[in-house]
């Protein structure tokens, strides 16, 4: 007895003193802000985009939405049991997928153009083939505990799961097994981002902590605080050395991998809404971020400041996404519609 | 019983900071040279502001896509009213 807690006390002891040590260090790097870093950058004045379409077919609440790789296709994903995968540029339906579950939260199309991901409430990930002569169920990724909440394809053979059962997961496709489990978080995992050279990908829970993981090794190397919410979403900055981050706590943050903390605090006394899903232009330079109040606002991602908005939505912007080209923002809601924005 | 799923649950907390302290390496290759971590936020605010500025001119969302240019723009023809 006395042993054991001598022990508890001993680790407890070792717990503080490594947490102070890596405070410490954050704080001898932290020699002068970001915003004022880049005071002397050029602003980039009001960004007004305009809206090009509005893509219609969805008959209940869009929950996501992720461009295909050639920056003209793009999948959406409702609860209406629907997986929609779209032509960009004429407004036409390619494809149409019925869903087992009704209940989906996350969508993904592979690198390849082949194959789309979806999963839910339903805790499964499925994966269909959308090059077959009729979409085709793939695999069923049957492991996680709780729902899918993101799922992202390294490949037509790799993919990355986040679960509300807390954990991460590597999937084989080949064999529909898990590779690897990524276990640190204490509250569901919501969104997962993978880093541009795919060696690592972030993740954000409603632990309020975003984690840095290595996709080889399974470990967690770096842990993120600040938020006071659920961070609903999760982005990388384009040259892969920092992290945007949205949350239910109403405000979206920047965290530098390197310099190991958040750098930049994205937030507007007048926006009271939670953010529930952001995207990057493809200099890194503006963050459209989907708000709880029906809009997507702009911010500026190097002087914090809120440079446009992009206004038309009915109901919650659930997501966002900016294709590879860069060259437009789409945005879905819970109204049922897509909008293109450039 | 559970005061050894409290000291399991400690030891697995201690081993996670000490990872992210950056005492325990696992490899030998580093994401970030250890002499240089946590890089100082100058540093890294400078490295990310050169970042923008270097692709600022290929960001279409930035600079505005030209009307004939733009893949989303209604294909409609022109009526003369």
């Amino acid at each position: 007895m006395a042993a054991e807690k001598a022990e508890m006390d001993a680790l407890k002891k070792e717990c503080d003193a490594l947490r102070t040590q890596i405070e410490a260090a954050r704080k001898a790097a932290n020699d002068g802000s970001m915003s004022a870093a880049a005071g002397g950058v050029a602003s980039v004045g009001r960004v007004q985009l305009k809206l090009r379409k509005n893509l219609k077919g969805h008959l209940a609440k869009i929950y996501a939405m992720h461009w295909s790789a050639d920056s003209r296709s793009m999948v959406s994903a409702s609860q209406d049991g629907k997986l929609l995968v779209w032509d960009t540029f004429t407004g036409n339906k390619l494809v149409a997928v019925p869903l087992k579950s009704a209940w989906v939260m996350s969508v993904d199309f592979a690198p390849s153009g082949n194959l789309v991901a979806s999963g839910g409430l339903d805790n499964i990930c499925t994966v269909y083939n959308i090059k077959a002569a009729s979409p085709k169920t793939l695999r069923e990724l049957d492991a996680h505990t709780g729902y899918l909440s993101c799922c992202r394809f390294l490949s037509d053979s790799e993919i990355l799961t986040a679960s509300g059962d807390t954990t991460c997961c590597l999937w084989d496709l080949e064999t529909g097994k898990q590779k690897i489990i990524f276990t640190n978080h204490i509250g569901d995992c919501m969104s997962l981002a993978l880093s541009p050279d795919m060696n690592y990908f972030i993740s954000g829970a409603c632990d309020s902590l975003a984690k840095l993981w290595d996709v080889r090794e399974g470990a967690c190397k770096q842990t993120f605080s600040g938020h006071t919410s659920d961070i609903n979403a999760i982005a990388f900055f384009p040259s892969g050395n920092a992290v945007i981050t949205g949350s239910d706590d109403c405000s979206c943050k920047m965290y530098d991998l390197r310099a190991d903390q958040e750098v930049l605090d994205y937030t507007d006394s007048s926006l009271n809404a939670g953010v529930t899903s952001l995207a990057l232009s493809n200099s890194g330079r503006l963050i459209f971020a989907g708000y709880d109040d029906f809009n997507c606002h702009i911010w500026d991602s190097l002087k914090g400041e809120k440079v446009g908005v992009l206004s038309g939505h009915d109901n919650r912007v659930s997501c966002t996404g900016v294709p590879e080209d860069g060259m437009g923002v789409c945005t879905g809601s819970w109204d049922s519609f897509l909008k293109l924005w450039n | 019983m559970s005061t050894n799923n409290n000291i399991a649950q400690a030891r697995k907390l201690v081993e996670q900071l000490r990872i992210e302290a950056g005492i325990e390496r696992i490899k030998v290759k580093q994401y970030f040279s250890s002499l240089f971590f946590p890089l100082l936020v100058s540093k890294a605010a400078a490295d990310l502001m050169s970042y923008c500025d270097q692709h600022a001119r290929s960001d279409p969302l930035l600079v505005g896509v030209p009307t004939s240019e733009n893949p989303f723009k209604d294909k409609k023809p022109c009526i003369i009213l």
